[in-house]
């Protein structure tokens, strides 16, 4: 009889999984590209919900953040400000699927080749295993034992990450940005400086016959 | 407290960094920044950290916690990488002139994808080795895409993007699968790991190490991960086409050399099987594909495609040799290319650039020194002694004759034979035949300079050929005792 701890934590396995799988079927199946977006952001919680079990709520806590927060956002954006018509996306669908699906069967059926066959090199467990890298779970959250090796051991790798951001930021605003000379902007700088004398006028006026 | 890690190895690299962004804030502080001003900067950063890669002493030393590596395999790699950077960046700046596109970013973005690719030469860990695959790829991207007003120029780089993304996600998966079947990601503990004697390979390693060789033969244009080459040569401005057909190729060699001789040394058998047959499928279709070309821009895709299938001869022997013979074949063909697209670059009719190869005609008449300059990067592209060209192809078909790789050897000649066809078509066409319409009287001080200097290397190459030699067997030392 198997603890109720264990029987709760495989209830909620089966229970995220089953939700991601289908939420994944659905995001491509579903009519409405909008609906589409919907079924992504509850497939990511669910991925959420089985990185929690595993005890990497970390992970967990980036990929709502970062997925659902932010990229399924933005794909919620671009799909309704652009008119695309999914229907005619969808034409080939039928026409393709032998290839496609002959494609996804190999591929399935290699990965399971490599998975089946799976044993580790004896010399790994002993040197530069992960588990000589990171501290045990329990003794340090694993929030911390990423940032004890992330600004240490990966410097190098954290800064080439910064680097990667900055050139695409370069790239995004070199493709897109247009510098327009007509347009009016506001120098705070020139209207604060402006002297008096420039801005008006003093002037004595008779009464009765105005300016 | 963790000590601080040892900056000395990648002093070149920071200072790169540090030059991009200063040159990047000045850039965009100064709206006005003269873009010559950035371009000549950009090409003695570039020049200033090639001498500083130089004169630092490579001890085969590791800094970043293992993550970097800095040996005499990485200067000699860097060197030509900076070297093609800075040519390139020079190339471009007359062009920028004529075509009225003056973006500063151009010459920092090219600054950004040099550093991406000494991280790639240096990167002793997949993991670095991926991160600065990415930094290079995210400025080609842009760059090819950099003339946003033109469709071709925005195909270009929207293919280059899709495709380089997906080839990153193979590399990628194979990255993940070699983690995961031996638990490191640093390319001396995987070295360790793999080359155990009477180890049963996993078949997860091997089929990890096929999709990183897809990942990066995508990068170096092999067949049957080409198929952007000719697409996205074509549509980029030349000046960065120029660029394309150089520097990261070259990176992108250096880092299949390492990834293959290093922490896979021990899979040679399993790599080597790959390597011939993407070395064969090269030489083919290049050299065939090139022979029906009318674009020259094409032509020179096709041609660095088949380039790629004579530099994997060599390392398709595996032997100390064979890479010996790839450091040479890359030095000459850095010249080489560059040489031509600086030809390729004096091709205006009407201020306006002409790509044509039918556009070459009657060039001896009007231009003689282009044309005998042009005739020289051909001859010695179609490997024709004593020009340096033939000194590249000698050496990697040696080293395949000495590893009993007879069929990639002879294969090697026959296409080299049919690519002397096209080779000699250009010359025809530059010395024989009549002009229809002259191309413009106009070269660039900076295009006649590179000129001057690619065709004296390639002419004289033989006469004086001991220091690269040298640097080159110091170079292949390194990367088999590393």
């Amino acid at each position: 009889m198997p603890e109720a701890g264990l029987v709760v934590s495989a209830a909620a396995f089966y229970l995220f999984s089953t939700l991601v799988l289908v939420s994944g079927v659905m995001v491509v199946t579903a009519r409405n590209p909008v609906h589409s977006v919907l079924f992504l952001v509850l497939a990511f919680f669910n991925a959420a919900g089985l990185f929690l079990l595993l005890g990497a709520e970390f992970l967990a806590m980036i990929l709502v953040v970062v997925y659902v927060g932010a990229v399924a956002v933005l794909f919620l954006f671009v799909v309704m400000m652009l008119n695309i018509n999914f229907v005619t996306m969808r034409e080939g669908f039928l026409q393709y699927l032998p290839m496609g699906g002959l494609v996804g069967l190999i591929l399935l059926v290699e990965l399971v080749f490599v998975t089946g066959g799976w044993t580790f090199a004896p010399e790994v467990t002993m040197a530069g295993s992960p588990s000589t890298i990171v501290a045990p779970l329990g003794v340090m959250t694993n929030t911390r034992a990423l940032g004890d090796v992330l600004y240490t051991q990966y410097f190098y790798l954290f800064q080439a990450a910064g680097l990667v951001l900055l050139v695409a930021m370069i790239g995004a605003i070199t493709l897109t940005h247009r510098s327009r000379p007509d347009v009016r902007r506001q120098k705070i700088s020139e209207q604060v400086s402006r002297p008096r004398k420039d801005s008006i006028e003093i002037r004595k006026v008779p009464t009765g016959r105005g300016v | 407290m963790t000590e601080l890690p040892d900056f000395l190895p990648a002093l070149p690299e920071i200072v790169l960094a540090l030059s991009g962004l200063l040159l990047l804030l000045y850039g965009a502080v100064r709206s006005d920044a003269p873009f010559r001003f950035i371009g000549y900067t950009t090409v003695l950063v570039l020049l200033a950290v090639q001498v500083m890669e130089m004169t630092i002493e490579p001890g085969g030393r590791f800094t970043f916690s293992g993550l970097f590596i800095s040996d005499r395999y990485a200067v000699f790699m860097k060197s030509l990488v900076l070297l093609g950077s800075a040519l390139a960046v020079l190339l471009s700046l007359d062009y920028h002139d004529q075509e009225k596109q003056e973006r500063i970013e151009y010459p920092i973005l090219i600054l950004f994808a040099t550093l991406g690719m000494m991280m790639m030469i240096s990167a002793s860990s997949l993991l670095s080795l991926y991160v600065g695959l990415e930094l290079q790829s995210l400025c080609l991207y842009v760059l090819a895409s950099i003339q946003r007003d033109t469709l071709r120029s925005t195909e270009a780089g929207l293919k280059y993007f899709i495709l380089g993304a997906l080839s990153s996600g193979l590399l990628l998966y194979g990255v993940s699968l070699i983690y995961g079947f031996t638990g490191s990601t640093e390319f001396s503990q995987l070295a360790k790991i793999l080359s155990t004697a009477n180890l049963q390979v996993p078949m997860g390693v091997i089929i990890g190490l096929v999709f990183v060789m897809a990942g990066l033969a995508f990068k170096v244009s092999a067949v049957p991960f080409h198929m952007w080459t000719p697409d996205v040569y074509e549509g980029a401005p030349t000046p960065i086409t120029a660029f394309f057909a150089v520097a990261p190729k070259i990176a992108a060699i250096a880092l299949l050399l390492r990834v293959l001789v290093g922490p896979l040394g021990g899979l040679v058998e399993e790599w080597q099987q790959v390597v011939v047959v993407v070395s064969l499928a090269s030489m083919v279709l290049g050299n065939f594909a090139a022979l029906n070309q009318t674009n020259i821009k094409r032509l020179m895709a096709y041609s660095s495609i088949g380039h790629t299938g004579y530099v994997l001869v060599g390392l398709a022997a595996g032997t100390a040799a064979g890479v010996h013979g790839v450091l040479i074949y890359i030095t000459v063909y850095l010249f080489m290319v560059v040489g031509t697209f600086a030809v390729i670059l004096c091709m205006r009719q009407h201020d306006r650039m002409v790509e044509n190869i039918e556009d070459l005609a009657g060039l001896s008449k009007t231009h003689p020194m282009i044309a005998l300059a042009m005739a020289i990067f051909m001859f010695s592209m179609a490997g024709i002694p004593p020009l340096a060209g033939f000194f590249g192809k000698l050496y990697v078909f040696l080293a395949a004759i000495e590893s009993d790789l007879y069929a990639l050897a002879i294969v090697g000649i026959l296409t080299s034979v049919v690519g002397a066809f096209y080779y000699l078509r250009i010359v025809k066409i530059m010395y024989f035949d009549e002009s229809h319409e002259p191309l413009d009287k106009w070269i660039g001080h900076d295009i006649a300079a590179i000129l001057v200097g690619t065709g004296t290397f390639t002419l004289f190459f033989f006469i004086y050929p001991e220091p690269i030699l040298l640097a080159a067997t110091a170079a292949v030392a390194s990367l088999f005792s590393g």
